[in-house]
Parts: C-alpha cells; structure tokens; sequence
C-alpha cells in the first residue's frame, strides 16, 4: 500500500510524466480562476457596499489585497520547490520554481501599482515608505535578483541549485526585512499613516478579497503549469519523447 | 450595491481614474503575461522543430 | 580546523598586503561618496545632522560591496579555490577564513574612517560613538551576507552587477538597524534595542551564511 503511493508519487516527479499531466490540468486552474475571479469582481462592485470613509476607492483592495498575499505566498512556494530540487536533487521541483518566479513577480508589481493608486486618494500621495508598500518593493527586488541569477547561469542544472540557495536566503530573509522595515516605519511616522485604522470591515467585503485571492491562486498555478512544460521541452530537448510530442504539434 | 447608471458605475464616486487605473493595469499586466506564455511556446515549438528536423538532415548525411 | 582556519586568514592577509591599492580604493570610495552628499544638498549643519547615519551606513554597505568582487574570483581564477575544495578541510571553516580577512581588509578600516566622516556632518559625540559600534557589529554582517551572494555569482557573467542585485536587499535590516542607533542617539531615545537586535542578525548569520556559502561555492565548482 505505501509503496504503491510512494511509486505513484515519484512517478509524476519525472518531467515526462508531468508534461502531459500539467496540461491536462492547465485549463481547469485557468477555468476556475476565470470564475472565482468573475465572482470576486461581481461581490467586490455589486454586493459590497460603499465604504464609509474612503468611498469608493477603497474597491481597489480587491485586487490590491490578494495580490500582496499571492506575491509573498508564491515565493514561499518557490523557496519550498527550491529547498526540495535541492535535497532531492529532483529535476522537475527546481523547472517548478523557475517558472513560479515571473508570476510572483507579476504580482507584486500589481501589488505596488495598486497600492499607489490606492494611496494618492486615501493618503494624498502616490507612494508611502509605509512598512507593507516598502516590504513589498525590497520582495520585487528578490524576485529580479533570483530571475538575473538564473538567466546569467548557462549551465541549467547550475542555475537551479544557484536559485536555489538564493530562494531559501531570500526566505529566511523575508521575515527579518518585513520586521525591520516595521520597526523603521513605526519610528519614523507614528500612527498618522496606518490602513489598521480601517476599522469594522463588511463581511462582503472580506468574502470579496478571499474570492479574489482563490481566483489570483488558481491563475498563478494555470500560468505556472503553462511555463513549467515550456521549460521541460526547452531542458529535454535531447530526450525521445520531446522530439515525438514536438513532431506530434508540428 | 444598487449603481443606477452607467455613469455612476464608471464614475465611482469620483475615484473612477483610481480605480479603473488599478483594474485596467492589472489586467493588461495578466493578459501580457498570457500572451507572453503563448508566445514563449510557440517559439520552443517552433525552434525545437528546427532543432530536430537539422539533426535528422545531419543524421541522413552522415549515413 | 583552527590551524586551517588561520592559514586562510594569513594568506588571504598578505595577499590583500600585497595589493594595497584594491584595499585603499574602497576606502577612498568610502570617503568620497560621504564628502559628495553636503555637495549636493548644501551645507545647512542641522540637515546634514541628519543625513549623516543614513548617508555613512548606505556608503559603507556600498564600499564594502564593491570589496565583494575580490572575495572568491582571483582564488577561482588561479585555481586556489579548486584546491581548497580538494584540501579535506571543511569548506565552512576555508570559507569563515576568508569572510574574516575580507572584513579585517574592508570593513575595519571603514568602521576606524566612520566617526572622522561623522564630525565632517557634525555628529555630536555620543552618536558618533554609537556610529561606530554599529559599523563594528554590522560590518562583519555585510561580509557574512555578501559572501553568500559573491559565491552565487562566481565566474557568472555580468556578476559585478549581479552582486549589486542580489546582495543590496539583504542588506535592508542592516542599514535600519545600524542608521537607526546612530538616529535614535541622536534623537535622545536610546540605541541599545537597535545594537542588540544588529548582534542577533550577526549571530544569526555566523551561524547560517558561511554554510550558505559554501554550499553555493560547491554549486559553483561543480
């Protein structure tokens, strides 16, 4: 019984299996992300009434919100892939958090882009060094560093274990720049500028933001699936089967 | 949430630019990511059919 | 260990003698871009007052930076490096050897340069004594953390500006950290909260980059 799992488990560790196995599943994640975030946006401007002290600018949180989440929860996905391409020595968990990285990029910059246009009605300018927006910016700059890394390393399997250690720095790093970008923000402008002070949020407008964030989660893992089979049939080039199934699209 | 109009719905209470500007980015960025996605597969398709078709030329001429 | 230990340490010393003019660079480039900030922003002592912590930490996290370059690359050029992974010892403790050269070369002289920068911002003397003590608790911090990001970037391409790109968000707690004691002194609240949370990130990364390190030297030489 157990050993059957582990083989089935292993099984779709190889990049062979996976291929198919990653389209297959590709456009339920890419339907499902289309619907979760057709019903966010359908709470987030129709159901969800109209804040009391910021109006209707605060209907930018529903993207502003589960972006911030998706940004910080994709590069702890892509630390956890690296750690285990780097344990393991498996091939496939490293393509994985190779192609995680655009993603998480993407949404950080949408993160920092909303929080911005957030920012200039709510507090009258268009950038804060507030703790979240600033924590936010230095996990861009990760997110790059990691990306230039491993496109500067020609070797692949070098430039994945490279990415690797530099993922799991940056993980163990996360906690202690939020912390101390917490602390300096605190120190240097009180509580004047604070979105703690959104007091009594409606429960729709909570539902919205989570609706919201599934949608972004299942889309991130549609695009991640789409880059990982073009970074299998980009690294196994040389193997029987990627010249069948490149014969078979052709 | 009740908008009456479109104009209302558009106008968000006077925070549409902020809004909309928010949204609108966030789906071009999405949607370029997409068509980047596409774009990036066709390209290894395309390149790694080259890539078999001149091994097999250079497999034939070595036969 | 201990023997291996200081035979790094000597000879990555009296290499770094032997080319003083790497060493004195950094600091002039230290001295330099502190000297161009009052230039900029004119000469009012009370901004530069307040400048001053921001300004000398961020020059010194960028002198010690450019130092970086010469951590791993000239023993990876000669082939030193290859031997040293060969030698038996643990790489940990080659690799804590040269981290410790690299701070004794280009972290000290900059935490002795500090407080006579300072009095050119006109730092009173409690600040500029904390400014000093932050530097000595910090700089090894930025060796420990470069050397992790100059052994990521070994023979890489691009790798000056690669180092630059990895290694300058890491460095974000430091430069709170050590900017803000010598703000805090100055401020009249205090800096013992901001010394002692420096001494655990030391700690911290005593314990954990020179094993990162030489895990991605290891990456490197394969």
């Amino acid at each position: 019984m157990i050993k059957s799992n582990r083989f089935s488990w292993f099984l779709f560790s190889s990049p062979q299996s996976f291929y198919p196995l990653a389209g297959a599943l590709q456009p339920w994640f890419a339907l499902l992300a289309v619907a979760l975030c057709a019903a966010g946006l359908y709470i987030g401007f129709f159901v969800a009434p109209t804040d009391a002290q910021q109006g209707e600018s605060y209907r930018i949180i529903f993207i502003h919100v589960p972006a911030a989440w998706m940004s910080m929860f994709l590069y702890l996905v892509m630390g956890f892939w690296s750690g285990v391409g780097l344990v393991l020595n498996t091939r496939l968990s490293s393509m994985v958090a190779t192609a995680l990285a655009p993603t998480g990029a993407l949404f950080t910059f949408i993160a920092l882009w909303t929080g911005a246009l957030w920012g200039k009605p709510t507090w009258g300018t268009w950038w804060v060094w507030d703790a979240r927006l600033t924590s936010e910016l230095i996990l861009l700059f990760l997110y790059i560093g990691f990306m230039a890394l491993q496109a500067a390393i020609d070797d692949p399997r070098r430039a994945d274990k490279a990415g690797a250690v530099l993922a799991l720095v940056g993980v163990i790093n996360i906690p202690i720049i939020y912390f101390s970008v917490q602390w300096w923000s605190t120190l240097h402008q009180g509580a004047s500028v604070s979105m703690k002070s959104a007091p009594t949020m409606a429960a729709t407008m909570l539902l919205g933001m989570l609706v919201m964030a599934l949608g972004f989660w299942m889309y991130s893992i549609a695009a991640t699936l789409a880059r990982v089979r073009c970074v299998i049939l980009e690294r196994e080039r040389h193997t029987d089967w990627v010249a069948a199934e490149i014969g078979a699209q052709k | 949430m009740n908008w009456g109009s479109w104009q209302n719905f558009l106008a968000m209470g006077g925070y549409g630019l902020y809004v909309w500007g928010s949204y609108a980015v966030t789906l071009a960025v999405l949607v370029a990511e997409i068509l980047a996605l596409i774009a990036r597969r066709r390209g290894v398709i395309e390149r790694l059919a080259k890539f078999y078709a001149a091994r097999r030329r250079n497999d034939e001429t070595e036969v | 260990m201990i023997r291996a230990l200081g035979w790094v340490l000597r000879r990555d010393l009296l290499l770094a003698f032997r080319r003083r003019g790497d060493v004195v660079n950094a600091l002039v480039f230290f001295i330099i871009v502190v000297s161009l900030f009052p230039l900029g922003v004119g000469p009012e002592a009370s901004q530069l007052r307040n400048m001053a912590p921001g300004v000398l930490w961020v020059a010194a996290l960028l002198a010690c930076m450019l130092s970086l370059a010469r951590l791993f690359a000239p023993d990876h050029q000669d082939g030193t490096l290859e031997q040293m992974l060969l030698a038996g010892e643990p790489l940990v403790v080659l690799v804590m050897g040269k981290v410790i050269a690299h701070w004794l070369v280009s972290g000290l002289p900059l935490v002795l340069m500090a407080p006579l920068l300072g009095l050119q911002f006109d730092l009173p003397g409690d600040a500029l004594a904390v400014l000093c003590v932050s530097l000595l608790i910090g700089t090894p911090l930025l060796s420990l953390i470069g050397a992790v990001a100059a052994a990521l970037t070994l023979g890489v391409r691009g790798s000056g500006v690669l180092v630059a790109l990895l290694v300058l968000p890491l460095y974000v707690p430091v430069l709170i950290f050590g900017a803000g004691s010598v703000g805090a002194t100055a401020a009249g609240t205090g800096a013992e909260a901001h010394l002692l949370l420096l001494g655990g990130f030391l700690a911290l990364a005593l314990v954990l980059a020179p094993w990162a390190s030489a895990a991605a030297l290891r990456i490197a030489m394969e």
